[in-house]
């Protein structure tokens, strides 16, 4: 008889573990965020001596975006059971929000030089600026609107569907059909966001020229901050007690709403706090390309996130990051290198991880580590009590 | 004016020489129409006028092309020895000479050896009748056809007598018809015309009900005020079987659309739905299906051309084999590893509809491949006011009898009752001596090969690409979780009502928003039933 179908999943015994009362940066946070910031200061640093080229600091940059955006989509996933295959809508409203914002800069720059209305709405015959352009022009309201409008879509969206329970596969296809949804209505010219090429020819942000080096490396700092604070800010929904319920949600929905807590209020605090992290890595995500167009709303970019979280190791935070890092960088090196290979190499990597290591990169290392304790002869769950 | 009056006189002869019987000149001596053809030369516009009634009153369909080159101008005479020729334009200025009847080559000759033949508006209306009425007794039906309608889009009151001759010749019904409605047409712009035949026109053109008679009734103005009325009653009327039309059409191109939407949805109705697995990987399994469907006509274009209408026949068990042993390459290999984590699954099979894709791009190439359309599914024909294209009705066949397939084997066969059994209880099912491994392997194989005929079908409307699966990803779920999941006619129902529901949208919202309508729509309806539409009931829902 074959016995592998009726296999119940691994009982998932690094999360007894998380049960533990535990401090905001653990011994792996600590070395994280050291790591972010000798990245911080060493990417600059050896842009400055020559040793890196230009481009390269942009590309980490962009790099540090796709971690905060994984560190977001880990939070809501790894540690509540809400498989989104929609966040990367979240990414993208960020990202038109400061791209809108970075389109109101160019001015009388701009092909037209009409100062009043971004080139495609000139080219489009449109006469005034629709309202939901309105405010755009201040650098304040669009950073604030990269994180509202995200976060009141999840809202709208979290509100509606956990209150009718609508879970598991069944949701993570809706919020594909979302996200699909969004990039089907973004292409329109009419919807006023671009049509088809989105917003791009972006000039200068509050001022400083993006084409400038040193524009580029403050936002590539930035970017690095951004990701300590969206990582701080992660943990400590975790280890809250808040926390604890988020996990008992993931693990088991119907017990915890039976033990009277409402799931519905949790789940849509995650989902919102989630897609405001991303929306906000879009908004960083946006000026460091220079371009926002309505290809990241396709589905395929959103089951992409989903797979730099499983690579790096769910429930971890720290290897959603790593995740997103190895793959969009193999991605870079392998599209330059075997323009053909890289879906080959990409796909593999799905069917391979989530077979082979269900945890990831870190549930790799952490089994090593356990290994190493195990032959000491002691036991590796007194570690995880102690980290 | 004294041009007009001219020509106006011609029409009228030429008219009457219509009238003088159908036999005349119908046995088309070529001698006769030579003759008459030879006048052109050095004539005034009088004169060619007078012979192009001659010619038309003749009613040799061998007159036609000659009149025809006379409109655009491109017959001339030779001045050596005034012959009359129908000319080609060839480069460096030259002319080459051809019989204006036969065809037949000449010679080659500089432009200025021959003189044009001028035409001016005037002779190209009267050019334009001759012609609509020499079809009018044209053997061919199509032709005759031809001419009727064109006769009620012009509405020439001066064409009448012919047509009412021609009308009394008339044999055939259809064309009968289509001639008695031209005549109702033109009764509408005859000045002294009795009320009663206009009222009669006015209730033909009624009967009539499409875009056409109503652009004539709304061009029709009457001093007598029954008849205005009766107009305005017959514009109702025909506005009202327009909209009943309209909504036809729309239903039909829901249904058509409906149809793809099944063919794409139904194997996953059965991986997703019956199994529980996500499969990501499907609408690849329906481009293999496309692909194959390619490789089969390619290899009948090469080898057994004759074989080409049945290529799709012969292509659909092949896809169906190469789709579902694919898939069952999936779930053996893959899958199997991972029931009971539906989003892990998710992700797998997504992993490998991106290898399935880069393999394909880097066998076939990444553009589109031409499949071609069978003989008996191109074209389409008219039933009433709606247009029916043969492949959207053959592919809606199609679907309906893989649905019963579908059916059938899951009602009927020891496979369905085990595939039934296995998914509601896996252990007992075990327990009762089921190969629960084999029979999941059955399962999604069956959805893998059904996917791969609904490739052979699609590959029939769409590009035949690597991106073809991809685009039907999205929209086969919506189907299935909308339909609700584990209930094959949930998956009919749900195809057929988002299909109609698309093509009523569309024409207040444009394609794309009625998309973006539909989906907000079943994102909607889900949150009031997070099952479906005929959503399974019972324990093992919720598992």
């Amino acid at each position: 008889m074959e016995k592998g179908n009726d296999a119940v999943p691994a009982p998932r015994s690094g999360h007894t573990a998380t049960l533990n009362r535990k401090t905001l940066l653990n011994t792996r946070g600590t070395i994280f965020l050291c790591v972010l910031a000798a990245v911080a200061v060493g990417v600059p640093y050896l842009n400055a001596t020559g040793m890196l080229p230009d481009y390269a600091v942009s590309l980490i940059g962009k790099y540090l975006c796709f971690a905060l955006l994984a560190i977001a989509l880990d939070l809501l996933w790894g540690y509540c059971g809400i498989l989104s295959l929609g966040h990367g809508a979240f990414f993208a409203l960020g990202g038109y929000a400061m791209g809108m914002h970075l389109m109101r800069e160019i001015g009388e720059r701009g092909v037209y030089a009409n100062p009043d209305l971004p080139d495609f709405m000139v080219f489009l015959n449109w006469q005034e600026l629709p309202w939901f352009w309105w405010g755009f022009d201040t650098f304040w309201f669009a950073a604030l609107m990269a994180l509202f409008v995200p976060g009141l879509l999840a809202f709208i969206f979290g509100y509606f569907a956990f209150r009718s329970r609508v879970t598991g596969v069944y949701l993570s296809i809706i919020t594909q059909a979302m996200t699909y949804a969004l990039m089907l209505a973004f292409f329109r010219n009419e919807m006023g966001f671009g049509g088809n090429n989105g917003l791009t020819d972006f000039k200068d942000v509050l001022g400083y020229d993006l084409q400038s080096q040193d524009t580029r490396i403050g936002l590539f700092v930035l970017s690095a901050l951004a990701v300590a604070v969206g990582f701080l800010i992660c943990r400590a929904v975790v280890i809250s007690k808040a926390g604890k319920v988020i996990i008992s949600i993931r693990d088991a929905e119907s017990r915890t709403r039976f033990l009277g807590y409402r799931v519905e209020g949790y789940k849509l605090f995650v989902f919102v706090l989630s897609a405001m992290l991303a929306g906000l890595a879009g908004a960083l995500y946006t000026p460091q390309v220079g371009i926002i167009n309505p290809g990241e709303f396709s589905p395929a970019n959103s089951i992409e996130i989903v797979i730099w979280v499983a690579i790096g190791g769910r429930g971890t935070l720290v290897g959603a990051a790593i995740g997103a890092v190895i793959v969009a960088a193999s991605k870079t090196i392998l599209t330059g290198l075997y323009p053909e290979a890289w879906l080959f190499v990409l796909g593999a990597m799905f069917v391979f991880v989530t077979i082979f290591m269900p945890r990831g990169v870190l549930g790799v290392w952490d089994g090593m580590i356990d290994g190493m304790w195990r032959m000491r002869g002691m036991d590796p769950n007194e570690r995880r009590l102690r980290a | 004016m004294i041009r007009v009056i001219r020509s106006i006189i011609a029409i009228v002869g030429l008219l009457q020489m219509f009238m003088l019987g159908p036999s005349y000149g119908q046995t088309g001596d070529e001698t006769v129409i030579r003759d008459h053809i030879a006048r052109f030369a050095g004539a005034d516009f009088q004169g060619i006028a007078e012979t192009v009634s001659t010619l038309a009153a003749t009613g040799d369909p061998a007159v036609a092309p000659v009149l025809r080159a006379l409109r655009g101008g491109d017959i001339y005479w030779r001045k050596s020895d005034r012959r009359v020729v129908r000319a080609e334009k060839m480069p460096k200025r030259m002319l080459r000479l051809l019989d204006p009847l036969s065809g037949e080559v000449i010679e080659d000759v500089r432009k200025s050896a021959v003189k044009k033949v001028k035409v001016n508006n005037t002779l190209r209306r009267m050019i334009d009748t001759a012609l609509g009425n020499l079809t009018l007794r044209s053997p061919d039906r199509a032709m005759r056809l031809d001419a009727a309608g064109q006769l009620f889009r012009t509405r020439d009151p001066s064409t009448l007598p012919a047509l009412d001759a021609a009308l009394a010749a008339e044999t055939d019904e259809g064309v009968a018809g289509e001639m008695r409605d031209a005549r109702a047409a033109i009764m509408l712009k005859v000045g002294d015309a009795t009320v009663d035949a206009q009222r009669d026109a006015i209730a033909r053109l009624a009967a009539r009900g499409d875009n056409a008679a109503r652009t004539v009734l709304a061009g029709f103005t009457s001093d007598d005020p029954a008849l205005s009325a009766a107009t305005a009653q017959g514009i109702e009327r025909i506005d009202r079987s327009l909209r009943l039309w309209g909504y036809g059409q729309n239903i039909w191109q829901g249904l058509s659309l409906g149809s793809v939407l099944l063919l794409a949805a139904i194997g996953l109705a059965i991986t997703f739905g019956v199994m529980g697995v996500i499969n990501m990987a499907h609408g690849e399994l329906v481009m293999i299906g496309a692909y194959t469907t390619f490789v089969v006509q390619e290899f009948i274009r090469s080898s057994a051309p004759y074989l080409f209408d049945m290529s799709l026949f012969i292509a659909a068990p092949l896809a169906f084999l190469a789709a579902g042993l694919v898939g069952i390459c999936i779930e053996r290999g893959v899958i199997r590893f991972l029931y009971g984590r539906p989003l892990e699954t998710l992700l797998a099979t997504w992993g490998i509809s991106l290898i399935l894709q880069q393999a394909v791009r880097t066998i076939f190439g990444p553009n589109n491949r031409e499949v071609g359309n069978p003989s008996f599914m191109s074209g389409a024909f008219e039933l009433g006011g709606l247009t029916i294209t043969w492949n959207r009705l053959w592919i809606l066949l199609f679907a309906l009898m893989i649905f019963a397939f579908l059916l059938f084997v899951m009602k009927r066969t020891r496979l369905g009752l085990q595939m039934r059994a296995v998914t509601q209880n896996r252990a007992m099912a075990a327990d009762m001596g089921i190969r629960t491994g084999w029979v999941d392997a059955m399962t999604f194989g069956l959805g893998a090969g059904i996917a791969g005929l609904a490739g052979v079908a699609l590959s029939q409307i769409d590009n035949v690409s690597p991106n073809l699966g991809q685009s039907y990803i999205v929209d086969s779920f919506m189907v299935v979780v909308f339909g609700g999941a584990g209930n094959l006619w949930g998956a009919l129902a749900g195809a057929f009502t988002l299909g109609i529901a698309n093509k009523f949208l569309e024409p207040f919202s444009g394609a794309v928003l009625a998309k973006v309508l539909v989906l907000i729509f079943i994102i909607l309806f889900i949150q009031k039933r997070p099952r479906g539409l005929f959503a399974l009931k019972g324990r093992a829902v919720e598992q």
